[in-house]
């Protein structure tokens, strides 16, 4: 993989962690409210994915799309703003936490009711189609929405028209509270596109350069005109499923049983009803984040310095974001009433 | 150059006319494409067209209307075809969580140029969930408006209109207004496509309606006018916006207000207009306004109790005819 991939890579999942660590802090602070949903801990998947897109073709999201959304390079700055409900945010203060949208790169939109962004990406993908354009699209959803409706009768009109979509689901395990095991019959979720001739594999969702490589290769197979193609990365948040939800339903036995997998579990502490703390998790060792920085240090593409430095220049992002945030306005009731009436141009109703 | 057309016909010529003239135009639903449409309306299209603009769909309403929200996100004009209004309950989130609030949520980032069609009301002993109104569910969702054709003309008017529209819009047909027949001028300019039409003019009362009932209430009329009582008959074309003036302006002139929907009573369209026009006319009115609806029943199959369910011509006639008593006599029997 070449040096400049893999340090945009690193550079994007430190900072997907600093964003996501700090609207937690404004969160507490009052600074944003509503329902948030944090991505720490599943950083590979989006900057893996992403990062294998063409500029031209589209991402339709979920409702825990802020990492999405910076990964396809929307300035932290409008994203934080969204954030915090100011004029200056993505959607203009309008959506919020999950309706993050950018159509100028193709950014379809964070969705709020879980599955219907499915047929919503199969829509898309019919546009794309029926224009006979090459571009793919990226359908976000995670292992909950795989028992929609909505998401089989998409799977089903994408497979039948061969329409050019990646369905990527993003299995951290939890349906909000419920397990994998007590929300699916089938546990191997990527089994499921079977049923719908879609090529399903399942692959390691905390190694970004294996996520990276999986979408690289479905991707390819979605823009030779193959059809729709369907990755399970295997994942895990750290945090609840929301900001309002402490995670006490994930019991002491299982995250134990997970710290095979992933170090960073280790010092999630549940039975206190915590999230682990940033030092708590840096004590527990390597996380994906880590090893990435550790594998370009010992393959020769970074050294110390360069990943220190990256992470100094997240941390200024971020920082200029939250005073970019802090200082744009409040959105105006005119602006609000523009946005309804956003396509009337000059229509006359009555 | 005014032809003879019917209603299916007329959305049919609609639609034919607007895929010939831009080819982001197509049409997808349950058996649209080879079978023709279940009401005829999409009848030659998929030979004309192809499958990729006439797509016969899998029985997924929730599904291919959430196909048609992301087409129209990238610029397409999808026009959806549900098989009756009952259907379009399992398309409600695509319907009103996405369509009604995707331009809004992003900030006015992206057009909307949706066409739900489908048909509404009341068609002959097909049961309680075949037979549902249910426009006022639509009603009360910001960012959707609803066209409500009663005649051919009307039909071909608005299909066309909201073709055109980046709005998301859904047209409410009628299950026994596809086979009337109606002179439909093709050339002809159309009024804007949510203004009222009087369809009859009378001073002693309004009778205001929409789809199959206005028609019900220009036959009222008709035998009214044999009574002596003459009757505005205004024909809303559109439930959302609602032309308040034309309304307005009827009742300046007659001061007494019947309104005539075929969806349930309560909570119903027609309570929006009540509460609406009272409102904005109370100086206006004589009398109270009065509404003659459906009842709050689950349609039966039985078709004399189902005929009994929805207000028919002769309930009209005695509606207005009590409407238009004078004060005094209404005194008198209460």
């Amino acid at each position: 993989m070449e040096r400049e991939t893999l340090h945009r890579l690193l550079r994007d999942m430190l900072l997907a962690r600093a964003f996501e660590e700090r609207a937690a802090a404004e969160y507490m602070k009052g600074n944003i409210s509503g329902f948030m949903h944090l991505y720490p801990g599943e950083e590979a998947v989006a900057a893996g994915v992403i990062n294998a897109a063409n500029p031209s073709d589209y991402i339709v999201s979920t409702y825990r799309e802020h990492v999405h959304a910076l990964v396809r390079g929307m300035p932290a700055r409008k994203v934080m703003a969204e954030l915090f409900g100011r004029a200056d945010g993505v959607s203009g203060g309008m959506g919020g936490s999950m309706h993050m949208f950018d159509r100028e790169r193709r950014f379809m939109g964070g969705y709020a009711i879980v599955g219907e962004s499915c047929p919503i990406a199969v829509g898309v993908a019919y546009g794309v189609a029926m224009r006979g354009l090459p571009d793919a699209v990226i359908c976000f959803f995670g292992d909950g929405a795989m028992n929609q409706g909505a998401f089989h009768e998409a799977l089903n009109m994408a497979g039948l028209w061969h329409l050019p979509v990646l369905f990527v689901c993003e299995n951290n395990h939890y349906a909000i509270g419920t397990e994998v095991h007590r929300h699916s019959a089938v546990p191997d979720l990527y089994k499921r596109a079977a049923a719908y001739n879609i090529p399903a594999e399942r692959v390691d969702g905390m190694d970004v350069l294996k996520v990276h490589e999986a979408t690289l290769r479905a991707l390819d197979h979605v823009h030779r005109g193959d059809g729709p193609q369907f990755i399970e990365f295997e994942t895990y948040r750290y945090r609840g499923h929301s900001m309002s939800d402490p995670g006490t339903y994930r019991p002491a036995v299982e995250v134990k049983a997970y710290q095979a997998h992933d170090p960073i579990s280790a010092a999630i502490k549940e039975f206190e009803f915590s999230y682990p703390k940033p030092e708590e998790i840096a004590e527990a060792g390597a996380d994906h984040i880590d090893r990435l920085a550790q594998h370009l240090i010992a393959a020769g593409h970074a050294h110390d310095a360069e990943v220190e430095a990256i992470k100094a220049e997240v941390k200024q992002t971020v920082e200029d974001a939250v005073q970019f945030a802090a200082t744009s306005p409040e959105p105006t009731m005119d602006a609000a009433w523009q946005a309804l009436n956003c396509n009337r141009h000059d229509e006359v109703l009555i | 150059m005014a032809e003879e057309l019917l209603y299916w016909q007329a959305l049919n010529r609609a639609m034919d006319l607007a895929m010939a003239a831009d080819e982001t135009v197509f049409t997808l639903g349950e058996d649209v494409g080879l079978y023709g449409g279940s009401y005829r309306v999409t009848e030659g299209l998929y030979a004309k067209y192809g499958e990729w603009r006439v797509r016969d769909t899998p029985i997924s309403e929730g599904g291919f209307t959430g196909l048609g929200v992301g087409a129209a996100l990238v610029g397409l004009r999808p026009v959806v075809e549900i098989m009756t209004v009952n259907f379009a309950l399992l398309a409600i989130d695509s319907i009103v969580n996405a369509a009604a609030k995707l331009p809004f949520m992003s900030g006015g980032q992206f057009s909307m140029a949706l066409v739900v069609r489908m048909p509404g009301g009341l068609a002959r002993q097909l049961g309680a969930q075949h037979s549902q109104r249910i426009e006022q569910m639509f009603m009360n969702v910001p960012g959707l408006r609803i066209a409500v054709p009663s005649t051919p003309q009307d039909a071909f008017w608005q299909l066309g209109q909201a073709i055109k529209s980046d709005e998301p819009i859904i047209l409410l047909e009628h299950e026994m207004l596809y086979f009337t027949k109606g002179s439909v001028d093709i050339d002809a300019e159309p009024p804007p496509m949510h203004r009222a039409v009087v369809r009859r003019t009378g001073a002693d009362l309004t009778i205001l309606s929409y789809s199959r009932m206005a028609l019900f209430a220009e036959q009222a009329a008709a035998e009214l006018t044999k009574e002596g009582i003459e009757a505005d008959v205004i024909d809303l074309r559109s439930l959302n916006p609602i032309d308040w003036d034309t309304c307005a302006n009827s009742l300046k002139k007659t001061h007494r207000l019947l309104i005539v929907e075929e969806d349930s009573r309560f909570a119903g369209a027609g309570a929006e207009l009540a509460a609406g026009l009272t409102e904005r006319c109370f100086s206006s009115l004589q009398v109270p306004p009065q509404r003659l609806a459906s009842l709050d029943i689950p349609t039966p199959y039985n078709g004399k109790l189902e005929a009994a369910t929805i207000p028919q011509v002769p309930d009209i006639v005695a509606a207005a005819r009590k409407l238009c008593q004078p004060a005094t006599a209404d005194a008198a029997a209460g």
